[in-house]
């Protein structure tokens, strides 16, 4: 079996998070890893840079995790977590530049068939070109 | 200006308490314009600092920057949380390196500030810290040694944030209201502006 890439939700919302995630494993199904966060440390609306470091652990594959986040602090904080990271990793997790919903469905689908993190990162970000 | 871990001490509380007194302004200004979270993201992440003024204290100069830096990472959870972040942790890797205090504080200073620029891939004029951080960089460069710099920080910071309210936002969540940004003092500009308010008031009480 190969490893597929990771999927990470980063929403400011708990519920959008864990809404997207549940729709990607509805349609894409479970074999590809798909970890999520949304909320501040309070439980309020925001992102969280341990929270974000958190899901990429729990997403992680030797292929790499693709993020999906919806507004500009959760792109900044899911750089932010990237950057913390080992450097062994940190070269192996992009932030994709794309619609979360939609963007996390793509690149779902594209990591269940084996795809490389770039390839999985093209698919979710043609979203955004159009 | 030496910093002594005591200065240190000092300086951090002041700007941590100053921060903190102002939630409920940053919070307005950020209802405004943006998503009303500043201020509350702004207390939750200098209350931790606050936690940690002990060990902060006891570290030297440059650790203790990158403490700063790293507890606001972690805590603040919005944008500002990396971008105040990566000011103190860039601050603290340039003193880590062959910059000292108090000569290079410009350049020190410059390192946080080409950092934010950085992480928010924003420039000045876009209604940001930036558009008070990019003057006082200005201002020290043009006026470290002088004796009437802590004035003229001062003066700078509270010119440039007035400066925000007219501009456009076109980074953050403040630029999806395109004109509709212009008439408001840019929250992230009003926090700076606060911070560098505590410190030269700091400096100015021990002089």
């Amino acid at each position: 079996m190969n490893d597929m890439v990771g999927i990470v939700i980063v929403s400011h919302s708990q519920d959008i998070a864990k809404g997207t995630a549940d729709m990607v494993r509805q349609m894409v199904g479970s074999e590809v890893k798909v970890a999520f966060c949304g909320g501040n440390s309070d439980g309020g609306l925001g992102t969280s840079v341990p929270l974000i470091i958190e899901a990429i652990n729990q997403a992680w594959s030797p292929k790499g995790v693709a993020i999906l986040v919806d507004l500009g602090g959760a792109e900044t904080n899911s750089e932010m977590a990237v950057e913390m990271l080992q450097p062994e990793q940190r070269d192996l997790v992009v932030v994709c530049n794309a619609p979360i919903v939609e963007g996390a469905v793509m690149a779902a689908t594209e990591a269940a068939g084996g795809s490389s993190l770039e390839q999985v990162r093209a698919v979710a970000e043609e979203l955004s070109a159009a | 200006m030496s910093l002594e871990p005591e200065t240190l001490k000092t300086l951090v509380r002041a700007a941590a308490q100053q921060v903190i007194a102002s939630t409920a302004e940053l919070t307005a200004l950020d209802q405004a314009i943006g998503d009303g979270d500043h201020g509350v993201n702004m207390k939750r992440g200098f209350e931790a600092v606050l936690g940690k003024l002990d060990t902060i204290g006891a570290l030297p100069p440059d650790e203790a920057l990158k403490t700063i830096g790293k507890t606001l990472v972690m805590t603040v959870g919005g944008a500002s949380g990396p971008l105040y972040g990566s000011f103190f942790m860039a601050a603290g890797d340039a003193l880590s390196q062959s910059r000292r205090l108090p000569d290079d504080l410009a350049e020190i200073f410059a390192c946080g500030v080409g950092a934010v620029s950085a992480r928010g891939r924003s420039q000045p004029g876009e209604k940001t810290m930036l558009d008070v951080l990019f003057p006082v960089l200005e201002t020290l460069r043009a006026a470290v040694g002088n004796p009437d710099l802590i004035e003229r920080v001062r003066m700078t910071a509270t010119e440039a944030t007035a400066r925000t309210a007219p501009m456009q936002a076109t980074k953050g969540r403040a630029s999806f209201l395109g004109q509709r940004s212009i008439g408001h003092v840019d929250p992230g500009a009003r926090s700076s502006c606060v911070l560098l308010h505590a410190v030269c008031d700091t400096l100015e009480a021990r002089q």
